[in-house]
């Protein structure tokens, strides 16, 4: 495989190229099942572009949905680069809605950066330790991660209904229970309300920092190293001596407090208190984001951008098209089958000079005789 | 207290059905080497198709009939896209998940408001005058249809030629392949099947009980069931004890409802989900593979 003269330039070609061609696959396909219906996929297609990042109003609607896909996506990568499929994501997110939102019921907050700071760590925490429970099951136990992640999530959910609607509830939300919405001098505001970024809230400038940093301590560190060797192969990571466990359960409950810090700004800068609004999905549609970043914090930020952008579009499609709202979701579905087919094209895209057809039916006998 | 009992015992099979459908299809899947986490996706999707097919023909028969095929065709699709090379099993199944849903939310939008005709219930508590009785005896007519499908897995997996093609594909594709059986095909052909066995126990839930489309129908029972799987040491007849336990836990909430007891509403309906991970933590090893899993399964790496 490796006798193809430009491998280095191929591979990050195809870096591109795979996922792109994924996404617009999934597109294609999602154009023929709105026909099907009989809508236009021409003006699904134009309606998905306009409501993603047609004017200046979408982009702000795009830039505040893929905040929070960020943080999720971080959830789902650096447990992934340790060599875990954690999809705890969407119980980290509600349990550090419920963190942040409960925190000043317990000790009292100034009501300025440093309360702020407080309460978004209380989120991260709670996330923290809920998808380090997934990563300590793993290592103590032998539980599958991805089954257990996901268990949690539920018992998560079920946690944060039970004390919203019971202990925690505001006397005063008759219709949505919810927690008491956070002082005033605790929320998070936008970054510049008057230029044309409006309502975009300081929740973006935090995800693409944490990305970053996430790019960097892989990249650039020896933990991170450390890590991704461990995620490569814990047996060898065992025998030159890493200490496999320590960093798998830290990759897990650092994942974590990204997603429970995303609950905690969703509740600061956008619903004000916690209640069943921020249960909206927003780990699972983390998931995707992480595949098809393939894991790699430098490339979240784009991709949790693009999926913002097609989940703004959603309410467009429903009131130009009137499509389900659930049309987001099955092209979202759509997208993760094909980047996970494209996986089989890594590495001979370039190699075969054939129609796509004749490829993938070659991929498939390929498989065959593995 | 009697009443709470027969409740949880009725309980058991009404929530438990579903289960033994989707872990008898896991067990399938997982006996020829692969794991289809997407159960849960499966189960929501052919909920609905079930729905809609006995809503659009009357007959609640050719909509189980109907959930069972689009269970097949989204686990055909799970086994086509995991015989690609480097598509891992998990990851397919996560993605099943979400386009299973996102499949049955977005088809199943005109299906919310209508009532279809049901799937019947035996009424095997006829015999008794009190009403309680009859209530909890009366037993979803799938619910032997699963049992014999337990009997006729456990049966064929022993005793034909077609039950140890499935297993040599899951203990050991070097072996099937030296036989002549590619375990590709082995394993598309269980994932299928198990998807059609799965696609009937949603069609228990939007068919019998609770009996209605909505998008709340399933929150995990799918991925519960995959769970219990594990817990059954992947053998049929433990699979329905499983599924009976479990059902059981599911009806405690409920049950606890009926007689009145209605705080920690949400915290009852978690046990089952906390009793899995119970489970899973009690009978998972770090140090030796599980008993009874096959050798292919990459479960526990």
């Amino acid at each position: 495989m490796s006798r193809a003269p430009n491998t280095a330039g191929h591979a990050a070609a195809e870096a591109v190229l795979l996922p792109t061609g994924a996404i617009a696959a999934a597109l294609l396909l999602f154009g023929v099942f709105v026909w099907f219906g009989g809508t236009s996929p021409v003006d699904a297609w134009m309606l998905l572009f306009r409501g993603a990042f047609g004017d200046a109003f979408s982009w702000q609607n795009t830039l505040q949905r893929a905040a929070p896909l960020m943080l999720t996506a971080l959830a789902v990568a650096l447990p992934a680069r340790a060599g875990l499929t954690v999809i705890g994501g969407e119980g980290a997110l509600v349990l550090g809605a419920l963190g942040c939102a409960g925190l000043p019921y317990a000790m009292p907050l100034a009501p300025n950066v440093s309360g702020s700071a407080w309460v978004l760590l209380a989120g991260a925490l709670a996330g923290a330790a809920w998808v380090a429970l997934a990563g300590l099951l793993r290592q103590w136990r032998g539980v599958n991660e991805t089954i257990s992640s996901l268990l949690l999530g539920y018992i998560a959910i079920a946690l944060f209904k039970h004390i919203v609607e019971g202990p925690l509830r505001d006397p005063a939300s008759l219709n949505k229970p919810s927690t008491q919405p956070l002082a005033e001098g605790l929320r998070i505001g936008a970054i510049s309300p008057d230029s044309f970024l409006g309502d975009v809230h300081w929740g973006l400038v935090i995800g693409l920092v944490l990305c970053i940093a996430a790019g960097v301590w892989l990249t650039f560190t020896s933990s991170g190293f450390a890590l991704r060797v461990a995620g490569g192969n814990a047996g060898t990571a065992r025998g030159v001596g890493l200490a496999v466990d320590r960093l798998i359960v830290l990759a897990c409950g650092l994942g974590g407090a990204c997603a429970g810090l995303g609950g905690a700004i969703e509740v600061a800068a956008v619903h004000t208190a916690a209640n069943a609004s921020v249960i909206a999905g927003l780990g699972y549609t983390g998931i995707l984001v992480s595949f098809v970043a393939r894991h790699n914090p430098w490339a979240i930020p784009i991709v949790a951008v693009l999926f913002g952008g097609f989940a703004a579009a959603g309410s467009l499609l429903q009131r130009r098209l009137g499509l389900p709202d659930a049309s987001v979701l099955v092209l979202q579905g759509f997208a993760f089958v094909f980047i996970l087919a494209a996986e089989a094209l890594r590495g001979r895209l370039f190699e075969l000079r054939m129609p796509a057809l004749g490829r993938v039916r070659l991929a498939t006998h390929l498989g065959k005789a593995v | 207290m009697i009443d709470l009992l027969l409740a949880m015992l009725g309980g058991a099979v009404r929530v438990g059905t579903p289960f033994l459908f989707v872990s008898l299809g896991e067990c399938l899947t997982e006996k020829s080497g692969r794991i289809n986490l997407g159960l849960e996706g499966v189960l929501v999707f052919s909920a609905m198709a079930g729905f809609g097919g006995a809503y659009l023909t009357g007959s609640p028969w050719l909509g189980v009939l109907l959930a069972g095929l689009s269970g097949a065709g989204l686990a055909l699709l799970h086994g086509l896209l995991c015989s690609l090379p480097r598509v891992s099993d998990i990851a397919t199944g996560i993605a099943l998940m979400l386009l299973g849903a996102g499949l049955a939310f977005y088809l199943g939008k005109p299906l919310i408001q209508p009532q279809a005709p049901q799937i019947p219930a035996l009424p095997l508590g006829a015999w008794s005058d009190s009403s309680a009785v009859q209530s909890a005896l009366s037993i979803n007519a799938l619910f032997p249809i699963g049992m014999a499908l337990a009997a006729l897995l456990a049966w064929g997996f022993a005793n034909t030629r077609w039950g140890l093609v499935v297993r040599m594909a899951g203990d050991s594709s070097d072996a099937a392949r030296a036989l002549g059986y590619s375990a590709n095909a082995v394993r598309i052909a269980a994932t299928t099947a198990g998807g059609f066995i799965a696609g009937l126990g949603g069609a228990s839930l939007s068919l019998h009980y609770p009996g209605s489309w909505n998008e709340g129908l399933s929150s995990g029972q799918g991925l519960i069931a995959v769970a219990l799987v594990i817990f059954a040491r992947w053998r049929p007849w433990r699979c329905l004890g499983a599924a009976l336990l479990f059902g059981g836990a599911g009806a405690v909430g409920p049950a606890l409802q009926s007689i009145g007891i209605s705080g920690g509403y949400y915290l009852f309906n978690a046990m089952p989900y906390a009793l899995t991970l119970a489970i899973l933590v009690i009978t998972c090893s770090p140090r030796r593979s599980l008993q009874g899993a096959p050798d292919e399964l990459g479960m526990s790496r």
